[in-house]
């Protein structure tokens, strides 16, 4: 009844949120004139602000939140490790890689933009790790992953200097700026493309939602018990790896919302994914939207990008975390 | 290249047997329950269930049969020790299924049944090595629905009894455990075997627990079986001195 109640009520801040966050801004707004069935949506300024230029925004933070945080509730299930991200595996390193070409190289390119190049290095960097984690051995070995997602970042942090490196001022800007994790989305376009990967990734998370949590007592253990652990691990390795993907083509590498939303939400309660998981999802969610709103207003009219507040606040909070667990 | 770790071994487990497989480290003792369990798959040879192939059942009716206690269980996150036991209810549940009042019913049976009743709501993290391991053993009789049949202090007549079917293999269950917490696992395992008539297959160094809990035993030496006969049979000063490579005179004391 209690985990319930949280979950429903991890739900209703998502909402609350998503509804409030597009008040907050340089132009002030009215509720009641923005739902004001009277005046025609062409002439109703307050309304075509709050659709146009600030709900989407709002929605992109609370898509991006939920899916790290969820992402990051099934990576540290996978690798059975607490203190990992969805970006421990190199996910993130190869869609900035793919972004930063994009950035540098893609000013004559017909189709795609930042955003499908940086899905094109996640998907490429998945393929990679997982390539490398199954060579040796059958199903997956999570020492591997986590060895071979360690190195990828390092070797593409590497060339994502270098090509910061050829590249001229005005690129390298706007590169860390996309570094940075900016949800500078002023339409539904980016939030309507990356959907689809993210529904596909939240329908296996459902189901591996109690696989994980017997995955928690080893993989011989949970095989036991009758789960299929090489299937477990692998869905779980993909679905978390695109939804990330998609979420990082969205915002950036957006940092902390991928571990500590799901340890605050752990701390309330406890360890069952099949809580852990929902909570997470609508906690990160709206976590990210309050954290884009301070980002918004706090040095107003600078707009900060929101990974600067995430980590602000996750950075204490990761550290706090650590000395805790000793 | 892997090595072969166990050479012609051939055993014959009857319904409602004490097994206990003994050898030193190394001998092939976790390789061989791994096999009878379906976790590792014979390079050549076959592992038979009533006769069938184990592979050839599917996990989770396998898990329903057959349930395993790891020498030490250590968790990433923190769950309750009813949360541990209800894990065992897996094999009973659907893919999206939450667990049923009979799963909780069997879990609750199961803590009753080990003694660990009080501890349903403590974090596992938390318990001694003794009690982590009367969970953990509590977790295989919710995952083999026997939690009931002990409660009930089942019938002395073994062919009926409730645990006939089921198989419950353990990997030196009390190797980490001090004398307190051994001899807690020891009784609790006797119990299970005189109540339940469940089949108990167990590898240990501990000749002690071998004594107290199997009928009959096998001695492992380099993969090799050197014996297997009922326990008195086998637990001589000259057949164990061989195993751990020690003399007769020095072997004699320990038994």
């Amino acid at each position: 009844m209690r985990r319930a109640f949280i979950i429903g009520l991890c739900f209703l801040g998502m909402l609350v949120a998503i509804v409030v966050a597009p008040f907050i801004g340089s132009t002030p707004i009215d509720f009641g004139r923005v739902f004001s069935g009277d005046v025609a949506l062409a002439d109703n300024v307050d309304a075509q602000i709050f659709l146009i230029a600030r709900l989407p925004r709002a929605l992109a933070a609370a898509l991006v939140g939920g899916t790290l945080a969820a992402a990051g509730v099934v990576f540290q299930g996978l690798l059975r490790n607490p203190l990992a991200t969805p970006y421990t595996l190199g996910v993130s390193a190869g869609a900035s890689l793919g972004a930063m070409i994009a950035i540098t190289f893609g000013a004559g390119w017909q189709v795609g933009g930042v955003a499908s190049a940086s899905l094109v290095g996640a998907i490429l960097a998945v393929l990679v790790v997982y390539a490398l984690a199954t060579a040796q051995h059958r199903g997956i070995s999570t020492t591997v992953l986590l060895l071979a997602g360690v190195t990828l970042n390092a070797f593409f942090s590497a060339l994502i200097l270098f090509v910061q490196y050829i590249s001229d001022f005005s690129q390298t800007f706007r590169a860390l700026r996309w570094l940075m994790g900016d949800l500078d989305v002023a339409s539904y376009g980016p939030i309507l493309a990356a959907l689809p990967l993210v529904v596909v990734a939240f329908l296996g998370f459902a189901w591996l939602a109690r696989p994980l949590n017997l995955l928690t007592l080893g993989p011989e253990a949970a095989g036991a018990r009758g789960v299929n652990v090489e299937l477990a691990q692998r869905i779980a390795f993909f679905t978390a790896s695109l939804a990330t993907g998609a979420a990082v083509s969205v915002g950036g590498p957006i940092g902390f919302v991928g571990i500590i939303v799901p340890h605050l939400v752990r701390l309330l309660v406890g360890a069952d994914h099949r809580v852990v998981l929902p909570a997470s999802t609508f906690f990160g969610a709206a976590f990210l939207v309050a954290c884009d709103a301070i980002a918004r207003t706090v040095l107003a009219p600078i707009e900060l990008p929101v990974g600067i507040i995430t980590a602000m606040i996750g950075g204490p909070f990761f550290l706090w975390l650590l000395v805790r667990k000793s | 290249m892997a090595a072969l770790v166990l050479h012609a071994v051939s055993l014959d487990i009857p319904d409602g047997a004490a097994v206990g497989i003994l050898g030193p480290n190394g001998s092939g003792k976790t390789t061989l329950l791994r096999l009878i369990g379906g976790a590792a798959r014979p390079w050549s040879g076959h592992v038979l269930l009533d006769g069938r192939e184990i592979t050839s059942l599917s996990r989770r009716a396998l898990a329903r049969r057959m349930a395993v206690v790891p020498q030490e269980t250590v968790l990433t996150f923190d769950y309750s020790a009813l949360e541990i036991v209800l894990m065992g209810r897996y094999p009973h549940l659907g893919a999206f299924e939450v667990e049923r009042p009979q799963d909780r019913a069997a879990a609750y049976a199961a803590l009753e049944a080990t003694g660990t009743a009080a501890l349903a709501d403590r974090p596992f993290r938390t318990l001694s090595g003794g009690e982590k391991q009367r969970v953990v053993i509590a977790s295989a009789l919710a995952q083999l629905d026997l939690g009931q049949g002990l409660q009930a202090q089942g019938p002395k007549d073994t062919a009926a009894s409730p645990g006939r079917q089921s198989v419950l293999l353990l990997d030196e269950p009390t190797a980490s455990l001090d004398l307190k917490y051994q001899l807690e696992v020891d009784s609790l395992l006797r119990r299970l075997r005189d109540t339940l008539g469940i089949t108990v297959v167990l590898s240990t160094h501990d000749l002690r627990l071998a004594r107290s809990v199997c009928k009959r035993l096998v001695l492992l030496s380099r993969g090799r079986v050197i014996a297997n006969g009922p326990t008195a049979e086998v637990l001589t000063p000259a057949l164990i001195g061989q195993l751990f490579d020690i003399d007769a005179a020095a072997a004699a004391p320990m038994l």
